[in-house]
């Protein structure tokens, strides 16, 4: 994984040094709260409904056991002993306190983290495929061009203050699964005619309060020109987005209103002029930071089948918590953090630990966070497998649920958040306790369940094959069902099925939207296929008709 | 009386902008609008000239006379209104403006110093000296940085260069 130089540590190390001043200054009354909003944000620090929130970056998902083993000391000292993973790989804090948090990002910083631009009006933290590096349909890896992407945009002397958060993914696999069209940018690796590598560059995707898919500018980028193309994307947003109203600041409405074709003619043209004063980036600058991302020591290893004493529990889990590798001999590891009645992304420090040791032991000491709120062990010898299975199932880490209904993420939701419209920890842990039946799950298979506990759409509902939004109806939390969306492949948005429902009634409703399922698939049909062949038509019909309530 | 914060120095600000009673004055900054109204008018004064954008002007109206121009005063308004980094770099590298380029608004904090002169500004203008002090600390703050900055402003470590 990446390593930094001398240039990355003292940027970490004199941001903290800044931070630590502009916390004193603040805590001394010199800087206001409205003053200090701007510094904290940018520095990952929110004002929660109970306590500050510290949004610590993880960029493009990769971590060593190192500083897992730091995050797990952080959340001790200065935390309730758990983080929380969210759905762009980064980790929250729920309850550090403002004055030690300057103490919190120099221990980042001393394993080489930060919580720098995890929120406020500048770019964010780049993410990526979980699976860069081993999926077997990948292109090229894209997390050197996150790495380099991430150092450009650090504290840029430009674009630092836009109009809006502005967030960008990379994918670099035929199959998305960086949700790159719904992205500010998405950018998807390519070759080339002649085989080199480049981008195609979508531009205005975006969730929240009103989700589109990106568009394409431009089909193929070459590499070297990337920091040139994004100056010019990001120079014309600066330039022209609108900074009147917060709900119509993010690139996706400038884009929209001056319609794709006009937008690219003006980024083309201010990449044509601009690009000789662009940052540059050389082959050699792209060959220094992909040498951070070579394979790791692979060992001659054979397929290995199941054996035959395997458990059934044991064959569950290999089944739905583990993926094909594309070295022989390996699979990938889900670490879950959707253990039924467990709050969705969370872990505490104790499995944090632990899971750091079974990294060292079975995984090149390398830990990933996936957009679906969990951890990955990305290369496990086969033979490792039932160990590391009977370890991460002493640690609840073993739930065999991956890719099902109860692996549903969910933004803090009205717990934590102070945006919260509606709460999604109990509505999760309702349809945790309904769905425990695993032969039922593993039945309705493979399905993307994202609830969101506002428009703002942290939970990524409108991608959700069902999706879950809370809505506050007259002081109550109510809940609004979409069906058919999905952003891994194909990129759509789910549609909205009916009237909102209460609290109580979500996960009776989700049954009946799965007994409506189950009633229409042709054999071996997923879930989102026959959402597709038939439309959400019957769901509707069907989801409310033992609930006039809903009306 | 304003001040100035150049090279590490703060002095009282010798420019007056246009309307300000002060006159006559031998600097005057004169907004771009203006200076675009009265091109000959002004082309013609025989003092030093400056002009004043805020966020919402467009580099490129102003480009036509900036050979006349000695100094632009770029303003910050609003804390987060980001847009005039975008007119700093266009001026400084862009069009090679070499004049003075001053920061100006209750926008200019010193959180703010080391971006603004990354971009291009030599200046800041502020109400007391205090102010101006706090800038020329702030500026201090880094000694390194990923991207090429103006020409005029190297660092110890600097990660990606312009095209040779």
């Amino acid at each position: 994984m990446y390593q930094y130089d001398e240039l990355d540590q003292a940027f970490v190390d004199q941001r903290v040094a800044e931070f630590r001043d502009q916390t004193r200054r603040h805590l001394a009354g010199e800087l206001s709260e409205e003053e200090f909003r701007p510094l904290r944000l940018r520095n990952g620090l929110y004002l929660q409904r109970h306590a500050p929130m510290l949004r610590i970056a993880i960029p493009y998902g990769l971590l060593s056991a190192r500083q897992l083993r730091a995050l797990a000391a952080i959340t001790r000292r200065y935390d309730r002993g758990y983080g929380h993973f969210t759905t762009r790989q980064n980790l929250q804090l729920n309850w550090p306190r403002l004055a030690e948090v300057p103490d919190i990002l120099a221990e980042l910083a001393a394993v080489q983290m930060h919580a720098i631009q995890t929120s406020g009006n500048c770019v964010r933290n780049v993410t990526a495929d979980h699976l860069a590096g081993i999926a077997p349909d990948e292109i090229a890896d894209p997390r050197p061009y996150c790495e380099i992407i991430r150092q450009w945009a650090t504290q840029h002397p430009e674009f630092t203050y836009l109009p809006r958060k502005f967030k960008i993914a990379v994918t670099g696999a035929a199959t998305d699964r960086a949700a790159s069209e719904v992205h500010d940018i998405g950018l998807q690796l390519r070759r080339g005619a002649d085989g080199a590598l480049g981008f195609t560059v979508r531009v205005g995707g975006g969730l929240g309060r009103a989700p589109v898919i990106g568009q394409v500018i431009r089909e193929f980028l070459p590499e070297t020109e990337l920091l040139a193309y994004l100056e010019a994307i990001l120079r014309i947003y600066n330039r022209h987005g609108r900074r009147d109203n917060l709900n119509k600041a993010r690139i996706k409405v400038l884009v929209k209103s001056l319609g794709a074709a006009r937008f690219r003619e003006l980024v083309e043209e201010e990449w044509t002029i601009g690009r000789a004063h662009a940052a540059q980036l050389t082959t050699a600058d792209v060959a220094r930071v992909q040498r951070h991302f070579r394979p790791p020591p692979y060992r001659a290893l054979a397929e290995l089948a199941l054996p035959p004493e395997a458990s059934p529990r044991f064959r569950a889990w290999h089944r739905y918590n583990t993926l094909a590798h594309r070295v022989p001999g390996y699979r990938a590891v889900f670490v879950c953090l959707k253990a039924h009645g467990g709050v969705p992304g969370d872990m505490t420090a104790e499995q944090m630990e632990a899971l750091a040791g079974l990294a060292e032991r079975h995984s090149f000491g390398l830990i990933r966070a996936t957009h679906t709120q969990n951890l990955l062990l990305a290369d496990v010898p086969q033979a490792d497998l039932p160990a590391l299975w009977a370890a991460l199932e002493r640690l609840g880490l073993a739930t065999p649920n991956i890719g099902t209904l109860t692996d549903l993420i969910a933004c803090p939701g009205l717990d934590f958040c102070s945006l919260a419209n509606a709460g999604t920890l109990e509505v999760a842990r309702q349809i945790h306790e309904r769905f425990d039946d695993f032969d039922y799950l593993y039945d309705v298979g493979e399905i993307e369940l994202k609830m969101s506990g506002c428009m703002n759409a942290c939970g990524h509902h409108h991608v959700g094959h069902i999706g879950i939004l809370g809505v506050d109806k007259h002081g109550e939390e109510w809940y609004q069902i979409t069906l058919g969306g999905s952003a891994r492949g194909i990129t759509a948005l789910g549609e909205v099925i009916g009237p909102s429902v209460p609290k109580r009634a979500v996960a009776a409703t989700l049954e009946r939207i799965l007994e409506t399922y189950r009633a229409l698939r042709d054999p071996d049909e997923p879930f989102i296929e026959t959402v597709r062949r038939v439309g959400v038509q019957p769901f509707r019909e069907r989801a409310y008709a033992l609930h006039p309530a809903a009306a | 009386m304003r001040y100035i914060l150049r090279q590490r120095e703060i002095q009282p600000d010798h420019w007056h902008y246009l309307g300000e009673s002060h006159a006559p004055a031998s600097a005057l900054i004169v907004p771009g609008a203006e200076l675009r109204r009265e091109p000959e008018r002004w082309w013609a004064w025989s003092g030093r000239l400056g002009a004043s954008l805020t966020p919402i002007e467009q580099i490129e109206d102003l480009q036509p006379h900036l050979r006349r121009l000695d100094l632009v005063a770029v303003s910050f308004p609003v804390f987060g209104d980001g847009r005039g980094f975008t007119q700093l770099r266009l001026l400084r590298q862009r069009y090679a403006f070499a004049g003075e380029l001053r920061a100006t608004g209750a926008g200019v904090t010193p959180e703010l110093a080391h971006l603004l002169v990354r971009c291009g500004v030599d200046a800041f203008e502020v109400a007391r000296p205090e102010q101006g002090r706090a800038l020329a600390r702030a500026c201090e703050r880094y000694d390194v940085a990923y991207q090429p900055g103006a020409p005029a402003v190297p660092v110890r470590l600097q990660r990606f260069r312009l095209p040779a």
